[in-house]
């Protein structure tokens, strides 16, 4: 187990939404980053601000480096911004980011033979359910269900029914 | 007299009683016995007093400084405020068992207590399927998680509590959440009782749609609590990060939306019974796993359950026993369960059809996102993330569809409906609508954040129209329509005001979209200008705390030269953990937040610069109000007379489509 | 009607395969896994850090033997744990060190305590010949083969175990090509 100084161990919310904070989070840095690390081009800033929000900071839990104070994800995010002052494209960034961390780094992950079934499942999901409600509603359409015929017990109140 | 091992023999013997309270009732409900059967009342009960005085124990331990008891000592500290003392009973591993076991002895006395219309039989086997699960849990809090253990010799003094846990929204939000996500341990508990009997019938779903509501409006206020907690705490402007912990809990929220509305399909039609079911099993064993697997660091980094391994197989134990025993129960059983009425595609059980396939499809696109790395990593060991953006790009798509037939499923009426005359009926809403659009269009940026506003007053018009209509309101004299209003039931006021509120979150996370925000370090005395208003940083003081001391900046802010409001955001330094934590600073007028954050002190002391992070979020409080409404709604149902858990009572002669398995 | 119960067997299935893995440490759902393996060393070049002399890209390229690069600093617990194994390790084996966004002195006074297994020591200051290195944290390790290639990696601190059974079997395939 390494550690870089207070964010190895995740960061909070979670923990809290199950009222576990305790057991997860022993220390937390929260500070507002630095507006130096800012590109002073606005364009260029949010073109960082839109790399940055896919990658994710390797030591938190699921933020991106632009959500996270995380020392590490100050470090990356001043890469991205030195990538894109440089004129990289946004992929040229990513790729360079991807080559050293691997796709563990990219929030969204990229489509691949291993990653089919997690980016196929809203329309499998969708398609089996349809698919499934389908079945079910020809299935009763066709073999509409004859009233089950009366019990003894039944035919006798209606007896005692229709004669009153 | 409350001591720690009092506490620890009434947990001993709640769980004696739950125990008990899953066998007898059991057996005779089986043999027929009535006087058996009529026991589950009583243990339950006994079972919740048992509960009542353990956790009754613990938090006098917390008020009276019992650094003997470890799980005092490792959480609490003398200088804690008083109300962090006793909500932080529930703020670790050992206290938060033992108050989700208290709920769970809740929910089965609540049932012992309201349940007196039920038949007996299906009484005690609801109640016993929840002593049951709760005796594994006590079990598992007794042997492996003990919140009474003592230390020796202890210490003087706690170690303390995390400083980001001394908040008033976090100390009540465990509760309100565990409220929810227990809850559905009743309409599980229905199901099991229905399978047994192999029994489900319109009465069925009408007992089990009030406890699933109930439950349903707790987990959505919990869930929330929690996002508005992030919001505030962590300054950082978010609400919702899509972590797998926060996923846990919109899981059982998804499928327990289901369940609500197939519910209805069961208990108005007889439909969808199998279903009902089988969503009532996954949406408690959804929170299970949830609140469990959470802990055990298969999602989570840090090792709470690898550092103890009997917790861990004990707690997959509890959850194969638990859910692997219900499944195993629907695959016998659920067979024999028949299908119930038949009804057209467009139709209103259609459209309640369509709105558990899309809530489903979320659901399960939320499951694989969430599992998919640890599986990827154990199967092929390869890392991946699954993050914000795969999230947003995939549930988005399906939840829109979700959002635009939200809007006239209510209308549609049962059995078999014709599409036209209903949407003839919402041409207010639809103009309202394209209106929007346009407005939306035109002011926003970006397509997605537009078509969501869009469609968020689609859901508000539609749900408005649907009470115009029913009461007829410019259709005939106000008075009539107002008695009309008093006649409607208010259930159907319910629904309308639960899907308004979904229109005024949607709205909410749409206006998110356009949030403006500026970092910037400077001495006091600088005005900064964002979105139309003018921050000016007065003064930056020292002040202290009962366990920390703080740096507290004056902000403020004025709008066209008058002053909007003054806000102090600061930042904590806690002298027992050697931590900080920011505090937000936010100024509402429900229609949007400005939210100020303190950052760090750059510069010589002569000549300071303070790091100020600034946001306008607009429409913010909405995401949660709106969460207020859905929740509000619900309970608005459960108010209805014809909602009122356990009144109506089953027809003595089972109708036709109840067949009674063999 | 089988299904669900299927599904459920499955995922029981994985959880406890991966919670037994995780006592074993055989499983981390949170390792990094940089791809880093049979790569040849980035580009970069590291000041000296005392008590050593810095190195560069280089400096491992020209290697005709392997060598353990290690990233330690000296606020990081787990590095003053694993510093007995390695000084242990250097008659064996060739270390060079880089300390990790540390102050010099501080690196040095950690290394003045801990004894230094280090021929060669750089100081990456801002952490960024960290990231060109792909680690996430202190202490990872990497072991380079001649030529410098990348011929394994690790996150976690070095013990005997690891070394007696990876490492040491490693250096053998390495030494006899």
């Amino acid at each position: 187990m390494n550690c870089l100084p207070s964010f190895r161990l995740r960061r909070l919310i979670p923990a809290f939404l199950l009222g576990l904070s305790v057991l997860l989070a022993p220390a937390l840095v929260l500070a507002v980053d630095d507006p130096s690390e800012m590109l002073p081009d606005a364009k260029q800033e949010a073109r960082a601000e839109a790399i940055g929000s896919q990658l994710r900071c390797l030591v938190c839990q699921n933020e991106s480096i632009e959500d996270s104070s995380a020392g590490l994800a100050r470090d990356l995010r001043r890469v991205v911004r030195e990538h894109v002052a440089k004129g990289e494209t946004d992929r040229q960034v990513m790729d360079w980011m991807v080559a050293r961390y691997g796709n563990f780094i990219r929030l969204s992950p990229p489509l691949s033979g291993g990653t089919l079934l997690l980016w196929g499942m809203p329309a499998l999901a969708l398609s089996i359910g349809l698919a499934l409600a389908f079945f079910a509603y020809r299935r009763r359409a066709t073999s509409p269900k004859a009233p089950p015929p009366l019990s003894d017990e039944e035919k006798a109140r209606l007896a005692k029914l229709t004669k009153e | 007299m409350l001591s720690p091992e009092l506490g620890h023999y009434a947990l001993a013997l709640a769980c004696i009683f739950a125990a008990a309270q899953g066998v007898f009732p059991l057996i005779g409900a089986h043999r027929r016995d009535r006087r058996v059967m009529m026991l589950a009342p009583g243990l339950a009960i006994g079972q919740l007093i048992g509960l009542a005085v353990s956790f009754l124990c613990l938090i006098y331990a917390a008020v009276t400084n019992d650094f003997s008891v470890q799980n005092i000592a490792a959480n609490s500290a003398v200088s804690k405020p008083l109300l962090y003392k006793i909500t932080g009973v529930w703020g670790n591993h050992e206290g938060s068992v033992l108050l989700w076991a208290l709920i769970l002895g809740i929910c089965g006395a609540a049932v012992a207590a309201f349940g007196r219309n039920l038949p007996t039989a299906l009484r005690a086997r609801v109640i016993a399927v929840l002593g049951l699960v709760a005796a594994g849990f006590e079990l598992f809090c007794l042997t492996t998680s003990d919140p009474f253990a003592r230390v020796w010799p202890a210490p003087m003094d706690g170690q303390g509590m995390n400083p980001l846990l001394q908040d008033p929204g976090l100390a009540f939000h465990p509760p309100i959440l565990y409220t929810g996500y227990v809850g559905f341990a009743v309409p599980f508990a229905f199901a099991i009782a229905a399978l047994m009997e192999g029994r489900v019938d319109a009465a069925w779903g009408r007992w089990v749609r009030p406890w699933a509501v109930a439950a349903w409006c707790f987990l959505t206020c919990g869930i929330a609590l929690g996002s508005w907690w992030s919001y505030y705490v962590l300054g950082w402007g978010g609400y919702w990060f899509w972590d797998p912990v926060e996923n846990a809990s919109l899981i059982p929220w998804l499928t327990g939306t289901a369940l609500v509305h197939s519910a209805i399909v069961v208990e108005k039609r007889e439909g969808l019974k199998i279903w009902t079911v089988l969503l009532a099993i996954a949406t408690f064993s959804f929170s299970l796993s949830g609140t469990f697997l959470v802990r055990s660091g298969i999602l989570n980094s840090v090792h709470a359950f690898a550092n103890d391994p009997a917790r861990g197989i004990f707690i997959l134990g509890l959850l194969a026993a638990v859910i692997g025993g219900s499944l195993a129960l629907f695959a016998y059983r659920a067979p024999a369960l028949t299908a119930g009425g038949l009804f057209a595609p467009v139709s209103r059980e259609g459209a309640l059809v369509l709105n558990n396939i899309l809530l489903c499809s979320i659901c399960a696109v939320v499951v694989t996102g969430t599992m998919y790395p640890p599986f990827m990593s154990l199967l092929f060991d390869r890392t991946i993330s699954v993050g914000k953006p795969f999230f947003d790009a995939t549930t988005i798509p399906l939840a829109l569809p979700l959002f635009i037939f939200m809007g006239f499923g209510p209308m549609l009426p049962w059995k078999r409906a014709q599409l036209w005359p209903v949407l003839q009926r919402l041409w207010v809403a639809a103009l309202l609508t394209a209106l929007a659009c346009a407005v939306a269009f035109y002011g926003v940026s970006g397509v997605l954040p537009a078509l969501s506003c869009a469609v968020a007053v689609w859901i508000i018009t539609a749900s408005i129209t649907d009470i115009v209509e029913r009461i007829k309101l410019f259709r005939m004299p106000l008075a009539g329509s107002l008695q009309r209003a008093r006649m409607l039931p208010r259930s159907i006021f319910g629904t309308a005001l639960a899907h308004a509120g979904v229109g005024v979150t949607v709205l909410g996370l749409a206006a998110m979209s356009q949030a403006q925000h500026k970092i910037v370090d400077v001495p006091i005395g600088t005005t900064e200008h964002l979105a139309g208003y003018d921050w000016t940083l007065q003064k930056v003081e020292q002040e202290p705390g009962p366990n920390y001391t703080a740096m507290v900046a004056t902000l403020e802010v004025r709008h066209n030269g008058k002053i909007v409001t003054v806000m102090h955001p600061s930042k904590r330094s806690f002298n027992s953990q050697n931590q900080t934590t920011t505090e937000v600073s936010i100024h509402t007028n429900l229609l949007s937040d400005l939210y100020g954050v303190l950052g760090d002190k750059h510069g010589t002391d002569a000549a300071p610069t303070y790091v100020l992070r600034l946001h306008y979020n607009p429409l913010a409080p909405w995401m949660w109000l709106g969460a207020l409404i859905m929740a509000l709604g619900g309970a608005l149902s459960l108010s209805d007379r014809r909602m009122r858990v356990g009144a109506p009572r089953r027809a003595r002669n089972a109708s036709t489509s109840t067949v009674t398995a063999a | 009607m089988g299904l669900p119960l299927a599904g459920a067997a499955v995922l029981g299935v994985g959880f406890w395969k991966m919670l037994a893995g995780m006592q074993s440490g055989s499983f981390n759902p949170h390792d990094v896994n940089a791809p880093v393996l049979n790569r040849p060393v980035p580009d970069f070049t590291l000041p000296d850090q005392a008590p050593g002399q810095g190195f560069a890209t280089q400096d491992l390229k020209a290697l005709t033997k392997p060598v353990l690069v290690n990233f330690f600093a000296s606020w990081c617990i787990p590095c003053l744990a694993e510093m007995p194994t390695l000084v242990a390790l250097k008659d064996d084996l060739e270390l060079w060190g880089i300390a990790y966004k540390d102050r010099p002195e501080n690196a040095a006074n950690f290394l003045k305590h801990s004894g230094n297994p280090f021929t060669r020591l750089g100081s990456d200051r801002d952490g960024r010949v960290g990231i060109e290195w792909g680690i996430s944290g202190v202490p990872e390790t990497f072991l380079i083969g001649p030529g410098g290639v990348i011929r394994w990696h690790t996150a976690t601190p070095l013990d005997v175990e690891t070394i007696r059974q990876t490492l040491v079997p490693l250096l053998a395939k390495l030494k006899t090509p």
